[in-house]
């Protein structure tokens, strides 16, 4: 069996990659494939502890997060195509209309 | 049982009359403005008039409270919209509503040509409401609101002609001097309070009985006596609170008569009267009264015999004989001064209406060196402006004589009384007849001295005018927009504007301006509000259009031109107060002269305890008991004496003002700086204005306004708003509008959290 502390490793390594592309990155698609990352990074965390634990509610949780970011990623992509056809771009930078 | 007059008609109906012209008015014919007007107070009247008959009827005479509501009830302490009506409160009324109704009847005649007739007629009412209420008040407090309604009425009725800008600062003035005496009327009813927990006048008089006369020392009771004083002193315009009155002179001619001579100027003499047995109980308070009454009395008559204004003279005269009130209010004698307050209503009052028909007649001229000679012009006015004059001058045998010579007789005899207050006031009655009878002999004896003008000179008539030569009478017609324009240059120019109207559009302005101004008018009218002007004398159809028409109306209205006799409206209250001037003394004939004194014994309830609380065994008392036939005797010489003051005052009159008249001139002359001074009111005014006036407005603008308020409170808040935006400042570019910065703030953010739940091992 593999021990829980390599889960939550992994976990942590994929939602770091997630928060440095969330950064880093300017395209707006591939800061919301970030997000999912983060999502997801977390999701494995929370399976890693139910199977540990041996409780059910953290699988559940899972369940509402992937439903919950399909959700997102359909209103998210709904968006971004909205944000390109306006401004013809889909670099963040540039999305900058409630800077001061 | 005892009856139910419905007290809480009487003042209540006026009320009603000033809700109706004040809210309603503007739309009302003057006709019925007039009639609401006067309706409603002759209502009032014929309510006083059947409750002082069944007062009389009834077989006991004992005061007599209707609660109407009840009004305050808070930790013990009650008050009730209640009213008391006793032998004092019931002269009271029928002097204000008699005196009042006929003021009111005079007003019609004497305002129907001025602006704002129906505001005019609404504030009046409301003085008369106030003035009902202080006097039928059942206690201090109900008694305090009629105190300061009045002093808003007379605010108001000051300030009538408010675009007049002396007119304005006359009634902040009277507003003003009378917060300073309310200031301790209020301390005084708060002292009241914390000691008898009541403020009820059948509550708080009883209980003031039980306690014993403070004459070893001052007391409590001193201390409200003296601050009730100072209230006193406040409304009823004595030293060192009498400056607003004169000032007062700027409001209505019929509004000094009812307010500022007749019965609210009464009112600090009513409230000191009213609570006679607190002063009863402290001899040092009533000495304080008597003193400031007796100065004020001689200081006033001194001013008045320099005045040259007519209505500043009887201003000054008014102060002078409320002087005289306070000095027998001082003495003990309460039912004294109470009644020379009756006498001094109806022939003040009169004074005041005929000096308004001969302001009315000369329109509006009021210095008396620009009269003489109307004798013949306006005879209605000059007899019962004569009535008036020998009743205050004292002449034997009409009202003023009676209750002067009371007053007089109790400062002597009475135990409080002294020989120096007799002196003072035997040598003030000699000025007060010579002051009177020099307006006299000034206004209606010599040959006219006024100047002709215009309207004489193109009418032709024989008769002199009435416009001095320096005041022209224009109505101006301006487009609406250009109202408050024209309206400042006119008084920039030194003009005045008397009245205004409006039109569709179109103000007509009535203004007074300098006649040789008037061809300046034009041109500037013209040049500023861009219409074609033109100067007409006979163009009353043109009004209809938006230009600009100067109309000189001296010219126009020859009947303003010439001196003419006042309407009838006016003169037929003028003879029922003259006649009532004549006649108003006889119900208190004193003993001496072989009369029954019939007001003193029908007063004397209410004063009873007066004469009970004296303390037993002074010399005075004793005296008097002992030589009573005695004491009969010098009043009659005291009589004697004061009626030789009355005549020599008119003999010196008559020998400065019509035997020699250039004599005046070279006593003054000869005089120097002393009529100067007198001339000068003492520099009062000036003294006031350096000692007091300047340094609380230097002191308010330096200290209170630029060090607390704007270095202290204002920097204070502008300081805390100032860092809190600078500190924001910094924190707003944290707000980049760039979504990955926010993302890293968030990322950082949650980063803290994490390292310090991690390192503080929260779990």
């Amino acid at each position: 069996m593999v021990p829980l502390h390599y889960y939550l490793l992994l976990s942590a390594i994929l939602f770091a990659c997630g928060i440095t592309g969330f950064l880093i990155k300017r395209n707006i698609i591939t800061i919301f494939m970030s997000i999912e990352l983060m999502l997801n990074a977390v999701n494995l965390s929370f399976v890693a502890f139910a199977a540990h634990w041996h409780v059910l509610s953290g699988q559940v949780f899972v369940f509402f997060v992937m439903v919950v970011a399909a959700a997102e990623t359909a209103v998210g992509l709904a968006i971004i195509i909205a944000v390109y056809r306006t401004r013809e771009t889909l670099n963040v930078d540039q999305v900058n209309l409630l800077k001061l | 049982m005892t009856p139910n007059f419905h007290l809480w008609l009487i003042p209540l109906l006026p009320l009603a009359g000033a809700a109706v012209n004040g809210l309603l008015g503007r739309n009302f014919s003057k006709r019925l403005v007039a009639f609401f007007g006067l309706f409603f107070v002759a209502a009032s009247l014929a309510v006083v008039w059947t409750v002082a008959i069944r007062f009389w009827s009834l077989p006991q005479a004992a005061p007599h409270t209707e609660v109407l509501a009840p009004w305050i009830m808070a930790a013990g302490f009650t008050a009730h919209f209640a009213f008391y009506l006793d032998q004092l409160s019931l002269i009271m009324i029928l002097v204000v509503t008699n005196v009042g109704f006929l003021i009111h009847v005079y007003s019609v005649g004497y305002m129907w040509e001025e602006g704002g007739f129906y505001r005019y007629f609404s504030y009046l009412n409301l003085f008369m409401f106030f003035m009902l209420t202080l006097v039928l008040a059942n206690n201090y407090l109900l008694m305090f609101i009629g105190w300061e309604g009045v002093g808003l009425a007379s605010y108001l009725l000051i300030g009538f002609f408010f675009v007049r800008d002396s007119a304005a600062s006359a009634g902040k003035k009277a507003f003003i001097v009378n917060r300073i005496g309310d200031f301790g009327f209020l301390i005084a009813l708060f002292l009241l309070i914390q000691h008898f927990g009541t403020l009820d006048f059948d509550k708080v008089f009883p209980a003031i009985s039980g306690l014993p006369v403070e004459t070893a020392g001052a007391g409590l009771l001193t201390a409200i006596g003296l601050l009730l004083l100072a209230g006193a002193c406040g409304k009823s315009a004595q030293i060192p609170l009498y400056v607003w009155l004169p000032d007062a002179m700027e409001g209505p001619t019929p509004v000094s008569s009812l307010i500022h001579a007749a019965t609210m100027v009464t009112a600090g003499v009513y409230m000191v009267a009213r609570s006679n047995v607190i002063f009863d109980h402290a001899p040092d308070a009533l000495m304080a009264v008597a003193i400031v009454g007796v100065i004020t009395a001689l200081f006033a008559a001194i001013i008045g015999m320099a005045q040259n204004d007519i209505k500043k003279v009887l201003a000054y005269s008014t102060i002078s004989q409320l002087g005289y009130m306070f000095l027998a209010c001082g003495v003990g004698a309460f039912s004294a001064g109470i009644f020379h307050l009756m006498t001094h209503a109806f022939f003040k009052g009169l004074l005041f209406l005929a000096a308004g028909s001969v302001i009315h007649a000369l329109g509006g001229e009021q210095d008396m060196r620009h009269m003489g000679g109307l004798r013949k012009e306006i005879p209605w006015t000059f007899w019962t402006m004569t009535a008036a004059t020998v009743a205050i001058a004292g002449i034997p045998f009409f009202s003023g004589f009676f209750s002067k010579d009371e007053i007089l007789w109790k400062s002597l005899s009475s135990p409080y009384g002294s020989r120096a207050y007799w002196t003072i006031g035997v040598f003030t009655a000699l000025l007060t007849s010579f002051y009177m009878f020099r307006l006299w002999f000034m206004t209606f004896f010599g040959e006219y001295r006024g100047s002709g003008s215009h309207g004489y000179e193109h009418a032709g008539h024989a008769h002199p005018t009435l416009a001095s030569a320096k005041d022209v009478l224009a109505e101006i017609v301006v487009p609406a927009e250009f109202v408050s324009t024209v309206m400042s240059n006119i008084i920039e120019r030194g003009g005045m504007v008397v009245s205004f109207e409006e039109r569709g559009g179109i103000t007509i302005l009535s203004a007074s301006v300098p006649a040789a101004k008037m061809v300046h008018y034009e041109e500037w009218l013209r040049e500023h509000t861009n219409a074609r002007g033109t100067w007409s004398e006979h163009a009353p159809d043109q009004q209809g259009k938006a230009e600009v028409l100067v109309r000189p109306l001296a010219v126009e209205h020859e009947h303003r031109g010439h001196i003419h006799e006042s309407p009838r409206v006016m003169l037929v209250p003028m003879v029922i107060l003259a006649i009532l001037a004549v006649i108003g003394g006889y119900i208190g004939v004193p003993e001496a002269l072989g009369g029954h004194n019939r007001f003193d014994h029908f007063l004397a309830p209410v004063f009873r305890t007066a004469a009970g609380a004296l303390p037993a065994g002074t010399p005075a008392t004793g005296e008097a008991a002992a030589e009573g036939t005695a004491a009969s005797h010098s009043e009659t010489i005291a009589t004697a004496v004061s009626i030789l003051m009355a005549f020599l005052g008119l003999f010196f009159a008559w020998l400065l003002y019509y035997k020699k008249r250039d004599l005046p001139d070279r006593i003054a002359a000869s005089l120097g700086w002393l009529y100067n001074t007198v001339r000068d009111k003492f520099y009062v005014d000036e003294i006031y204005q350096a000692v007091i006036v300047t340094p609380l407005v230097k002191g308010s603008a330096l200290v209170l306004w630029r060090g607390v308020d704007v270095a202290g409170i204002d920097a204070t808040a502008n300081d805390s708003a100032d860092s809190a935006r600078s500190l924001s400042d910094k924190f707003r570019h944290m707000q980049s509008g760039n979504v990955r910065s926010y993302a890293a703030w968030i990322a950082v953010g949650a980063a803290v959290a994490i390292a310090y739940m991690i390192w503080m091992g929260v779990r």
